[in-house]
């Protein structure tokens, strides 16, 4: 039995030694070495539908799919629309409240009238709902019990049709927008520009709820907005209340992707909602890809969408200029919740780009004694390469205005606040807590967006010195004194002669946070001010934010689009949380008047240096004021291996998978080479076993001979 | 027995009317319907009437517990908590708040988490059993002695611990397995090799150490010495009688477990990317997905009394002095 079981660990050793394979690919070999891109997301996707959707997860694939009419440059900076399925840019008219056409600048404006035109090739992806029988009728537009009971995906339906993009889908889009019960988080807002939306908003809520309680279908193209007219088949206009130029970045933001109306009546049939096939989860677009299998609980698998318009690579300097797109033929996108597997598949080459997570930071990155970012010596070595880019966003510790300690717009309550944006050592903060992935903000404008400014114009004098070519933080003496100033000496009020105690509200209520809010403390200690941390829930946060119930408080804003506008209005007055039922995006409910009445000025106007100077002139004020410490503008790190090409960092495109390149035979020979299974611990193992069970065999035997000798011994 | 079985359906009508009272509770006190359309609906442009509209489409506007503008019955039928509890106990758990239909979510993703649950009770009990087996015939010995220490140490160490370094050792350091991922089929063996092993290795700590006390109290009974003076060997005697013997509080631990096999596991599942129910959950709990939580709790509250019920019938199977 031993020279047996001896026998066969031999053969079974040889064999494992003889299999040439890498062993731990999560994917097929042939996966691997097709051209397809492997990436994965970390939060499974909630809705796909293009005028739900305000999410940067879910866009990551919607992107992809649908086609609103302009898009970003991929390549020029700073960001520039093009048209996407429009021959050119929209042409726009100014028309007066009679609706005769004026000039742009003419105060009589009451009206924009956007024309867009459509290019005439470009067509959806195959779909069943686009399916005609001989009479025209749509042959799944009303699918029996009987019919229903085989389809569980859209795989099942037998015929599949795809037709050209008409300017009706992209009204009809719009139309899916104006109902309430579809959710669309711009509809309030795009109320107030779109001519006729409200009305059209307010009539459709009756009848889509009575459709509903009859469970009938709501066919859209029997209701018209007033502000949105189709021409012709590749004619469509839309009507704008007065001059509201940030309206084309909308245009170019899946809220505004058509939706063919045979999508959205196939879906709403019942027998499809109760089996998960809605417009919500199966996309239907003109996009580069299309989605295969949409699972989002484990994979999302896009394909290239063989109908596809002509679109070329943008850039002139690549080795891919003017080369057909998209280059990838399927992407897979797997969930990947936590951080330790992504990181280490993306190491073994299995994902082709990766993120930097803390954890992984110092493995990923040195960083030189000047301060600059390189890659380790273990990434050097795989040939990854590092892209890094400041993201149009912002992170600040806000001030509520309205809080009779920290608000109001007294010279004392100005000089507190301008003591403690000088006490709060940014830079410290982004070394410590950050990586040093970030830069301290001057403003609320990050770089990249029209506004920013560099240098010595861009720097906040009220925190900052320009000495010798660079910004120096103001020191602590300085804002010592302008404690004392405002009324707190040493951080003791003179009023009461108590020490100021302030609170900061947060959700970081987690061991790791310890280290942050000890920092925060640590800050205000330093001016002799006693911070009070209140840990609470994310819900109750935001409760006591939108009721100006929290005194200072942590916040953020990602840019919609690359206007100054867009980050301008989180100060601008009327947008103050306190004073729209907690709708308004103004958190700190800051409200100066001459501020409010130059946002008013510099919201419609073009980019010129006249619109320049108004910004610089809001910027001023609000540095002044200090209702925020300014805080941070973060930057994005992302790794890529050698094999991934045309990775452009662009923080405003969602689209940018059918710009992206793979080589799959690199990919393959570097799997392979880093991969290679490590047998001699299995030898081991199966020693250690096999030597144990004769060890245990052997004392077992001994110990039944001993008890029988024993017993013979006793007879 | 079919009377003692109906008996026991119909007293966990109030257990489990008692269960989604505590969870309608417990959800309510820390979220409010406000609070759950705005996770839904994200952070920006986040109007009053969005939020009502969203509300109302999934019947969050109705009052918890007592609707003071209905009369007579209708005050308390016209009401989320009825009206959400009379549609989970016909097992119609609606849609999740993100507009999918949770009894076909449960369906597709029971399998992923039966996958790695299954082999792993089964290989779990094989093992810890005859471990445990082993020990007994190797009683007092050096061997007994150190496994036991052993055992200690894996039962005092996290499971977290053992995913990590489980992960790190067999596919980052000597490349065996994926790291993590999930195919059904053939093709997926791989992917729940290192979870199942890591399943099973966890739990032989805790396992091993109550199956052996378990045989312990079994091997000095007069029915063994009869065995061994028949002149049987240790082996067989072990196998024969005392296995058998001890399967009866085994089973009380064992088949209550089974039906909750279903539910997956939270923390292994998340860690090798397995899309079983155990995620389903946590997710719901991250997002404020009550109707998915609420769904979740319900059945796993139905299965915990469907295995209590088989329990009992299993005694009359291995028993027969037990009678139902």
């Amino acid at each position: 039995m031993q020279i047996g079981m001896l026998k066969i660990y031999i053969l079974m050793m040889i064999c494992i030694s003889l299999h040439a394979d890498v062993w731990n690919n999560p994917h097929s070999k042939e996966q691997s070495a097709s051209n397809t891109l492997f990436t994965s997301f970390s939060l499974p996707p909630k809705r796909l539908d293009p005028v739900i959707s305000y999410n940067v997860n879910e866009w990551a694939f919607i992107s992809q799919i649908y086609e609103p009419p302009l898009q970003y440059n991929y390549i020029q900076r700073p960001y520039r629309l093009e048209p996407l399925t429009l021959t050119h840019m929209p042409t726009i008219r100014y028309l007066n409240k009679a609706h005769q056409e004026v000039e742009e600048n003419d105060e009589e404006v009451a009206f924009s009238e956007y024309r867009l035109t459509l290019r005439d090739d470009v067509m959806y992806q195959d779909h069943p709902a686009f399916v005609k029988d001989v009479k025209g009728d749509l042959l799944y537009g009303a699918l029996s019990e009987e019919a229903l009971g085989k389809i569980d995906t859209l795989n099942d339906f037998e015929k599949q049709g795809t037709r050209h993009l008409k300017a009706e889908d992209y009204a009809y889009a719009i139309k899916r927008m104006g109902v309430r019960a579809n959710h669309s988080p711009i509809l309030d807002s795009m109320q107030t520009y779109i001519v006729g939306l409200k009305a059209y908003t307010d009539r459709l809520n009756t009848i889509a709820k009575e459709k509903k309680k009859k469970g009938e279908r709501l066919d859209l193209r029997n209701y018209d907005i007033e502000g949105v007219k189709v021409i012709d088949e590749k004619t469509l206009l839309i009507e704008i209340k007065g001059k509201y130029p940030q309206f084309l970045y909308w245009l170019s933001m899946n809220f505004f992707a058509p939706i063919p109306w045979e999508a959205d009546l196939f879906y709403q049939q019942k027998g499809l909602v109760t089996k998960n096939l809605t417009l919500n989860w199966f996309p239907v677009g003109t996009g580069a890809y299309y989605l295969a299998e949409n699972n989002p609980n484990k994979q999302m698998r896009l394909l290239k969408n063989p109908h596809f318009h002509e679109e070329r690579y943008p850039a002139s300097d690549s080795e891919d200029a003017g080369k057909k797109l998209p280059f990838i033929d399927e992407v897979i996108y797997s969930l990947e919740k936590e951080s330790i597997p992504l990181w280490n598949k993306f190491l073994q080459g299995y994902y082709d780009a990766s993120g930097i997570s803390s954890e992984a930071f110092d493995q990923a990155v040195q960083i030189s004694s000047s301060g600059s970012m390189g890659l380790s010596k273990e990434m050097q070595q795989k040939d990854i390469s590092l892209m890094g880019s400041v993201q149009p966003s912002i992170f600040y510790l806000a001030f509520n205005m309205v809080d009779p300690i920290v608000g109001g717009y007294s010279d004392e309550a100005k000089k507190l606040r301008q003591a403690i944006s000088i006490a709060i050592n940014e830079e410290e903060y982004i070394s410590i807590f950050m990586n040093e992935r970030g830069i301290a903000a001057q403003d609320v404008i990050p770089p990249g967006i029209f506004g920013h400014e560099e240098g010595e114009e861009g720097t906040n004098k009220v925190v900052y010195d320009w000495i010798d070519g660079k910004r120096v933080r103001k020191s602590l003496a300085v804002a010592k004194k302008l404690l004392a100033e405002a009324g707190y000496p040493n951080g003791i009020s003179k009023k009461t002669g108590k020490p100021l105690k302030l609170y900061y509200d947060t959700t970081a209520t987690g061991p790791d946070d310890r280290a942050l809010m000890d920092w925060y403390r640590k800050q205000f200690d330093a001016l002799g001010i006693q911070l009070v941390i209140r840990a609470t829930d994310y819900n109750r946060f935001q409760d006591k934010v939108r009721k100006g119930k929290a005194q200072l408080f942590s916040w953020g804003w990602n840019a919609d689009y690359p206007d100054p506008e867009n980050f301008l209005f989180l100060l601008y007055g009327a947008n103050a949380s306190v004073d729209t039922n907690g709708a308004g995006i103004n958190s700190s409910n800051y409200k100066n008047p001459l501020f409010d009445t130059l946002f008013e000025k510099m919201k419609t106007m073009k980019n010129s240096p006249e619109r320049m100077e108004i910004i610089r002139q809001m910027i001023q004020i609000s540095r002044e004021d200090a209702p925020w410490v300014w805080g941070v503008h973060p930057k994005s790190l992302a790794l890529s291996h050698a094999w991934y090409r045309n990775v452009v960092p662009n923080a405003m495109a969602n689209n940018t998978l059918k710009y992206k390149r793979i080589d799959a035979p690199l990919r393959v020979k570097k799997q392979q080479e880093w991969n290679q299974p490590v047998i001699k611990p299995l030898y081991f193992i199966g020693l250690f076993i096999l030597l144990l069970i004769f060890a245990l065999r052997y004392i077992y035997r001994n110990r039944q001979n001993r008890v029988i000798l024993q017993e013979e011994r006793e007879c | 027995m079919l009377a003692y079985i109906i008996k026991r359906i119909l007293y966990a009508i109030p257990i489990l009317i008692g269960v989604n009272l505590i969870t309608f509770m417990l959800f309510f006190m820390v979220n409010s319907p406000d609070d759950m359309a705005r996770a839904q609906l994200g952070a920006k442009q986040v109007t009053p009437e969005l939020i009502q509209s969203w509300k109302e489409e999934r019947g969050y506007d109705k009052p918890l517990f007592i609707n003071s503008k209905e009369e007579g019955l209708s005050k308390v039928t016209h009401t989320l908590f009825v009206q959400e509890s009379l549609k989970l106990f016909s097992f119609d758990f609606g849609f999740s708040d993100s507009n999918r239909d949770i009894g076909a979510d449960i369906k597709v993703r029971m399998i992923p988490s039966l996958s790695i649950a299954l082999p792993t009770f089964i290989i779990a009990l094989i093992t810890n059993i005859s471990l445990a087996l082993l020990l007994v015939l190797f009683r007092g010995s050096l061997l007994d002695t150190s496994m036991m220490v052993v055992a200690v140490m894996i039962m005092s160490i996290s499971g977290l611990f053992y995913i990590i370094a489980g992960q790190v050792l067999f596919s980052k350091i000597w490349h065996w397995v994926p790291i993590s991922g999930y195919e059904s089929g053939w093709d997926g063996v791989k992917f729940i090799l290192l979870p199942i092993f890591i399943g099973v290795f966890a739990g032989i700590g805790s396992g091993v150490r109550w199956y052996r006390s378990i045989f312990l109290e079994q091997i000095n009974q007069d029915y063994v010495r009869t065995a061994r003076a028949k002149g049987l060997s240790e082996i067989k005697v072990l196998f024969g009688h005392v296995l058998r013997n001890g399967m009866l509080p085994i089973l009380t631990g064992v088949v209550v477990i089974i039906p909750s096999l279903f539910m997956g596991s939270l923390i292994m599942e998340s860690f090798f990317g397995i899309p079983g129910l155990g995620s389903y959950t946590i997710d719901a709990i991250n997002s404020q997905d009550f109707a998915i939580v609420k769904a979740m709790v319900f059945l796993g509250s139905v299965l915990y009394i469907v295995g209590l019920i088989l329990t009992d019938i299993s005694y009359t199977l291995f028993d027969p002095r037990v009678k139902l």
